[in-house]
């Protein structure tokens, strides 16, 4: 049996109320809100905390041998952006990691390579999405990740085992975006869903052939894609009983893109009940449609943080024109301070499991915890007895903190924070997804995978401080 | 091993003092030569008297050569020195040793900064390539780190501490208003400072030192040469520099209500100077205020309050320019205005004035002319809390 082991979904914390679009435009907007990366986050920094979920509800010591990043909105190009992911989650060397890009349909290639080996591999999905100022494409989209560890019954117990699919493909101009846009383009709605039903109708019905089920065995069916009205008619062009269509999140998180199905899919498997097939027909250049069923492994399945109680921690208040700035369609004067610096690429690559890992050093001879990692120690200064120690997943207290209104940011004001972790360790960072006026000291917080700053095209990963779940 | 020190084995003999502002007229070397022709009138001599120099800058020059080119040194040994925020006080210090041990009869040493070029708001540092995970606070915001730390520790509520940090910039302006040479020469209602923009955390643009262009300089000798040149030397009684292993931000036992460098730089300086009471026997303190949060527990590491009571002495004017240990006289960072390599001269210019008798009518200090005090300190720090070096150097009007 071959399947999902672990997953994990991560949605940024900020949403934004589509009214403020309409109230700010006189255009545009709607009803409901869209989840919001951070502007201290892009699609590499999210995959990486959905895929430190994922790994942290997967079985103690298994190791993925690879790991696929798929996403429509990668912050690198030439560069492979998942060896930053490879490298936050400081998994060893020898597994390979590689982007699987460019389009959303790109995640079900992920999968497929995935699915198709017999070992334990990580997919995970990532995207920002956005639109020009008053589009649909600002107002109804997302940004989220999702991650899934795929592998056999020998590497784990699997929570739901992945049964087969099928796929119909053909070249139609829907959606397009050249590298330098940052929108996307689309053709005339009612031409998509022209060329989009009949290849629901074809991939639905050779999948259930293939395995050789019937649309009365499917419990759930998740719906996906960017294109909203052929979705809307797929489950009738799939089949499949429209009762049984799953909320797709689409009016508090919006419609994500690349990790969208996953991420629907997440939500239904956090309160799945073992033997439930579930149907996933996702519509992106053609269609893919692919069945699961859970398996009693499920019910002792602990995801480290639920859909649900990510939709239900977002902050709303975001405001638009802040939105509009974090995506760079506002393009704001900053302070009268030096521009940010870059990294520098061989401090960065020496210091590689510090910087992306969060990897500090421990003093055997006295106990203390090092952040950065040192070579003497702070207390007794013994020199070179340390060892390697990961905190990325260790809770921390807030000592003291300022708010720095000087700093360059594009979200001012900076909140710094010093914080004390539980069993050891100092470190000074940035507070993030909080708010200025309600941080006080004896917080508690947690670590999270950031993108700092970009200067001269260089993205500065770090870690910063977050406002503890309650 | 503690530093065995060398109480009056020299002296002071001249300084000069560029005021402090934004020179938008005038260059680094116009204020190179201003300060320095002035120490040398001052001390009665002629450049050529001068057999070596030690020369302090943050980052307007590189190289004894900045000094050297402006001043045309006649091939003498020019030692560029740099430190941080200390960095006018280390030239001193090591120009003070360099007599001391024999080397040289008379030697200079000269700090200079030029802030006001780079066009930035508040001071900005060096960029030295790196793995971008060094937290980048600006200046006010690690410094603003304390207070809460210290208002927490010692229950203090929020408006209280900020009452106490407004006392203590409305002290520095008051004296600032006092000195011609100052960037600030306006007293500043507590009111004005209270509400003034918010920079980082508790701090408003008023709590903050003035960035500044300017220059100071000293001459020293051997202490037995002082009364060829001056009747009123200063002898240098201390000298005491700590730099710690900056672990305050990695290590959970540093609490942010102290600066364990300027303890440390503080006993070393009061053992060499034979101080045991420091509030007693000090006339008044230059400080290193660059914050008002700064001064606030400077008072305590340097011992002139308890530990938890440096707020209440604030509130109750013992530091004054007319209490009873009056801290910066001449309006400080705060007011007088902080060119880095500058600074630490600076301080010691004001000794020069307040023990020598010769300050300006309205802020001559009476633990000199009433109290028969007879020492003066400049506390002089670079970095931030848990990781600074400090500077602590005691001089008096008196030999013994």
């Amino acid at each position: 049996m071959r399947g999902i082991i672990a997953y994990g979904a991560y949605l940024p914390y900020y949403r934004l109320q589509k009214a403020a679009i309409t109230a700010a435009l006189g255009t545009g907007g709607g009803r409901g809100t869209r989840a919001v990366a951070s502007y201290d986050e892009d699609a590499t920094s999210m995959a990486v905390e959905a895929c430190r979920s994922t790994m942290r509800s997967a079985p103690e010591g298994l190791t993925p041998e690879s790991l696929y990043f798929s996403t429509s909105t990668p912050p690198y190009l030439d560069k492979t952006n998942a060896t930053v992911v490879h490298a936050a989650l400081d998994l060893p060397s020898r597994v390979f990691a590689g982007d699987v890009g460019g389009s959303p349909r790109s995640v079900n290639a992920a999968l497929r390579s995935a699915l198709d080996s017999s070992r334990p591999a990580l997919v995970v999905a990532s995207d920002v999405r956005s639109g020009r100022p008053g589009s649909s494409d600002e107002a109804n989209t997302g940004d989220a990740a999702v991650a899934w560890l795929i592998g056999d019954e020998t590497d784990g117990p699997v929570i739901a085992e992945w049964l087969g699919g099928a796929s119909a493909t053909a070249e139609f101009l829907d959606r397009w975006r050249l590298p330098e846009w940052n929108y996307s383009r689309v053709w005339e709605e009612r031409f998509g869903e022209h060329a989009y039903l009949p290849l629901v109708t074809e991939a639905a019905g050779a999948a259930f052939k293939e395995c050789q089920l019937e649309p009365s065995d499917v419990d759930a069916v998740v719906l996906s894609g960017l294109h909203a009205r052929a979705v809307r008619g797929a489950a009738r062009a799939a089949g499949v009983d429209a009762t049984n269509v799953v909320d797709d999140l689409s009016a508090v998180v919006g419609n994500t893109g690349t990790p969208h199905a996953g991420l629907v899919l997440a939500s239904v498997l956090d309160a799945a009940d073992p033997d439930q097939t579930i149907m996933v027909i996702h519509l992106a250049d053609g269609v893919d449609v692919g069945f699961c069923r859970t398996t009693d492994a499920i019910s002792s399945y602990q995801p480290a943080k639920t859909v649900t109680e990510q939709v239900d921690a977002g902050n709303d208040s975001l405001d638009y024109n802040a939105f509009l700035t974090w995506r760079g369609y506002l393009d704001r004067e900053p302070p009268r301070r030096p521009d940010p610096e870059a990294p520098a690429a061989p401090p960065s690559f020496r210091a590689e499991r510090w910087k992306y890992a969060f990897v500090g050093s421990k003093d055997a001879s006295s106990g203390a915890i090092h952040l950065p990692p040192q070579r003497v120690s702070v207390k007794g200064g013994a020199v070179d007895e340390m060892e390697p120690i990961p905190m990325a997943d260790v809770p921390a207290t807030v000592v003291t903190f300022t708010i720095d209104r000087l700093a360059y940011s594009l979200s001012p004001p900076v909140i710094a924070v010093v914080i004390d972790f539980d069993g050891g360790g100092r470190f000074q960072c940035q507070l993030t997804d909080a708010d200025p006026d309600s941080v006080k000291i004896g917080d508690r917080v947690s670590m999270t995978f950031r993108r700092l700053l970009t200067a001269n095209g260089i993205h500065n990963y770090f870690w910063k401080a977050r406002p503890a779940d309650s | 091993m503690a530093s065995k020190g060398i109480k009056d084995q020299v002296a002071i003999i001249g300084m000069g003092c560029t005021n402090f502002g934004e020179h938008w007229d005038r260059s680094v070397e116009d204020m190179l030569v201003e300060s320095s022709t002035a120490a040398y009138a001052d001390a009665g001599i002629h450049q050529d008297d001068v057999d070596a120099y030690w020369f302090g800058t943050l980052g307007s020059g590189v190289s004894g050569l900045t000094l050297s080119r402006a001043l045309k040194i006649d091939y003498k040994p020019v030692t560029r020195v740099e430190n941080m925020c200390a960095t006018g006080s280390e030239a001193f210090r090591n120009a003070c040793y360099a007599v001391a041990s024999g080397a040289y009869d008379l030697v200079a040493a000269v700090g200079v900064e030029k802030l006001k070029d780079n066009g930035m708001s508040g001071l900005t540092g060096a960029v030295i390539p790196s793995d971008g995970t060094k937290p980048e606070l600006t200046a006010p915001a690690m410094f603003s780190l304390l207070a809460p730390a210290y208002a927490k520790k010692y229950g203090v509520d929020t408006d209280e501490m900020k009452d106490v940090l407004t006392r203590i910039a409305w002290k520095n302006h008051f004296n600032g208003a006092r000195n011609p040479r100052a960037q600030f020469r306006k007293e500043v209602g507590k009111d004005t400072i209270c509400n003034a923009p918010l920079i980082a955390g508790q701090l408003g643009i008023f709590d903050c030192s003035g960035v500044s262009d300017g220059s100071a300089a000293a001459i020293i000798c051997r202490a037995e040469d002082a009364h060829r040149y001056t009747d009123k030397p200063l002898y240098v009684k201390a000298l005491a520099f700590s730099a710690g292993p900056a672990a305050g931000p990695i290590d959970p036992d540093y609490d942010y209500t102290t600066f364990n460098e300027v303890v440390a730089s503080a006993a070393d300086a009061y053992a060499q100077a034979g101080v045991t009471n420091p509030r007693a026997e000090i006339a008044m303190a230059e400080v290193h205020d660059c914050f008002t949060p700064t001064e606030l527990v400077l008072m305590e590491d340097l011992g002139f309050a308890d530990r938890g009571m440096g707020w209440k002495e604030v509130m109750a004017g013992t530091f004054d320019l007319d209490g009873e240990l009056p801290v910066n006289p001449d309006g400080g960072l705060k007011s007088f205005g902080h060119p880095i390599g500058a600074s630490g001269l600076r301080m010691l210019f004001e000794c020069w004035l307040q023990l020598r008798q010769e300050a300006p009518e309205d802020r001559q200090i009476k633990s000199v002319t009433e109290g028969g005090r007879r020492l003066g300190m400049t506390h002089n720090l670079g970095g931030a809390p848990g990781e600074c070096v400090s500077f602590v150097s005691i001089v008096g009007s008196e030999l013994g």
